[in-house]
């Protein structure tokens, strides 16, 4: 019950405060999911977050989806994509239809315009923690010549970042493992507890 | 069949929309105004121009108002699950796959090779952040508020909520 009742404040934090669509929840679920509610930590939510991109339709409902169902199964599941969409709908529909013409949006949008640009800081905030980690893993050499490649591919050729991870996902799949018969290894822990 | 009709509608672009909800609105737009004429153009715009006002996922909020419109709380019931459903199903089952074998070299180098990625495409996006609001709200407005949130958000460890709802209350009386 406590699990319910934490995964459904912690999404609806993050789907009333996410002003900018789906991924300006990304740095709010980040802070609730890791940081306060330590479900997954920083692997975890970065694994979690590249599928999400690498998959289609919406990310704020795939992240709340997943964790949701990792703490307490389908109902939990279904609490914290709940919790996400359903705050906003209700706002959206209450609004539309007494709200009757776009004048009246104004100062809604008025509000929203300051948000932006704190929704980018959070973001730039993460960005930074991931480039961190990466180059302690990597080393910083190879981090910043591989952030070079991977951010002209992106921004420069415009292939899609789905197409980009599924690459590096299917490269870390095929390339051989130092140690030998890693392959059995692999194959064999199906019924490994951890 | 109306219900059939909305799954339909807010299925294709929930599994054709590659890059998270905002990739998915021309694509609703096609369904909606297109191929059914729930709507006009005119009233498409208008529920994404206030849709993008408030706070949460886009694509969950169109699918919950058009089907809701169309067809009232069933509408707008089947209208979200076509939308999140079939994408959230797939990232179980493949993360249940993949952590299955957590610690396995492979999937340890997946982590270790996407995090790269990652960080440029959360780099991009702050970015678009930040020039949306340059051009929303000026240069200096942007700067201050980036600065002030920097200091609350990370050196004093302020719960983002309150900075949010702070900005909020700002932008109600001085914008």
């Amino acid at each position: 019950m406590r699990n319910h009742w934490n995964i459904f404040i912690a999404f609806f934090r993050v789907g009333i405060l996410g002003y900018g669509g789906g991924p300006s929840s990304i740095p709010l679920v980040h802070k609730e999911v890791v940081d306060n509610f330590k479900w997954m930590n920083d692997e975890e939510f970065g694994d979690l977050l590249a599928l999400g991109n690498t998959l289609p339709g919406p990310i704020a409902t795939k992240l709340a989806g997943y964790i949701g169902y990792r703490v307490s199964g389908v109902l939990g599941m279904i609490n914290a994509v709940l919790a996400t969409i359903l705050p906003t709908i209700f706002l959206m529909i209450l609004l539309l239809s007494s709200l009757s013409s776009i004048k009246e949006y104004d100062w809604v949008q008025g509000m929203t315009a300051t948000v932006i640009p704190i929704v980018g800081v959070m973001l730039a905030t993460l960005t930074w923690q991931f480039i961190h980690k990466a180059g302690k893993g990597m080393g910083w050499l190879q981090t910043g010549l591989v952030l070079l490649i991977v951010f002209v591919l992106l921004q420069v050729l415009h292939i899609h970042p789905g197409l980009i991870i599924a690459a590096l996902l299917i490269l870390a799949l095929v390339k051989k493992d130092k140690a030998p018969n890693t392959e059995e290894n692999i194959t064999g822990r199906e019924g490994d507890p951890s | 069949m109306i219900y059939w009709e909305i799954f339909l509608a807010f299925f294709i672009p929930g599994i054709l929309g590659y890059g998270g909800g905002p990739a998915s609105i021309p694509l609703i737009e096609n369904e909606v105004v297109t191929r059914y004429g729930w709507m006009n153009v005119q009233e498409f715009s208008e529920v994404l121009a206030l849709g993008n006002a408030l706070p949460g996922p886009i694509a969950t909020k169109m699918a919950g108002y058009i089907g809701y419109d169309v067809a009232g709380i069933p509408g707008a019931a089947i209208g979200v699950f076509a939308t999140v459903a079939p994408s959230l199903l797939l990232i179980i089952v493949l993360l249940s796959i993949l952590y299955k074998y957590k610690n396995s070299p492979k999937v340890k180098r997946m982590t270790l090779y996407i995090r790269p990625v990652i960080g440029i495409l959360l780099g991009v996006m702050a970015w678009r952040f930040f020039s949306e609001s340059y051009e929303g709200i000026g240069l200096w407005q942007t700067v201050i508020l980036m600065l002030v949130s920097y200091l609350l958000l990370e050196r004093m460890k302020v719960h983002p909520a309150f900075v949010i709802i702070g900005a909020l209350i700002y932008g109600g009386f001085f914008l």
